[in-house]
């Protein structure tokens, strides 16, 4: 399960929509049991509206402060920017880490679809999302 | 000489759960090389197959992307900080 609040779930958004036509991408800081403190929005230096990087110093610089402050790097979130919220066949091949949720925000539609999956060994399975 | 290499969670099963390790070399293909070899589980996610740089692992040294000081052949000094993490990328292509 993830725990967002409401602003950190319109922070995620806000920033995808920002990024049109590209795709938008960041990180999630938070605890080992999927609460999330922190979203971290990035640059996405695939500069693609089909492909996303994360920012390589945005990513230093979270994992040390995460490291730090005793939090983890949870996971990331990215858009989908003509598709639904669902975990693209190079998402899965490419999914770092079997602890991470992956957030994924589907603007294909009116209002856009937030959704998270676990991905593990290319198994993908979609979790609760809780507001708190 | 001695650098310290900070290992990602994703990679610690392959260094014994090591979170940092010590290594020793004068440019980051060295320490790399070092690495694979003291822990041959991490080869296939530092290198390609035909010996360079995994296109999608981040390293750095100290808080610089190596992509930007000459990548394998970037220098690397006593004290310097080594850290990798993959790159968090994925996209529909």
């Amino acid at each position: 399960m993830l725990t967002l609040t409401s602003e950190q779930r319109d922070a995620m958004v806000a920033h995808c929509i920002r990024n049109l036509p590209n795709e938008g991408c960041g990180l999630l800081v938070g605890s080992d049991d999927g609460v999330i403190s922190q979203v971290v929005p990035s640059a996405n230096v695939a500069d693609s509206a089909r492909v996303y990087e994360i920012e390589p110093k945005v990513l230093l610089r979270t994992f040390r402060a995460a490291d730090d402050s005793g939090e983890v790097v949870a996971g990331c979130f990215h858009s989908h920017t003509h598709s639904d919220a669902y975990p693209s066949p190079t998402d899965i091949a490419q999914a770092p880490d079997p602890s991470w949720h992956y957030v994924l925000v589907s603007l294909r539609v009116t209002p856009p679809v937030l959704r998270s999956y676990r991905i593990v060994d290319g198994d993908v399975t979609e979790e609760t999302v809780t507001i708190r | 000489m001695s650098i310290t290499v900070r290992i990602p969670t994703v990679l610690r099963s392959a260094t014994g759960g090591a979170a940092t390790i010590s290594a020793t070399g004068s440019t980051i293909g060295e320490i790399l090389a070092q690495l694979a070899s003291d822990h041959p589980g991490v080869q296939p996610q530092l290198f390609n197959e035909d010996g360079t740089l995994h296109k999608f692992l981040n390293v750095y040294v100290n808080d610089d992307d190596v992509r930007y000081l000459g990548g394998l052949q970037a220098p690397v000094a006593d004290g310097d900080e080594v850290t990798l993490l993959p790159a968090v990328a994925g996209g529909f292509a």
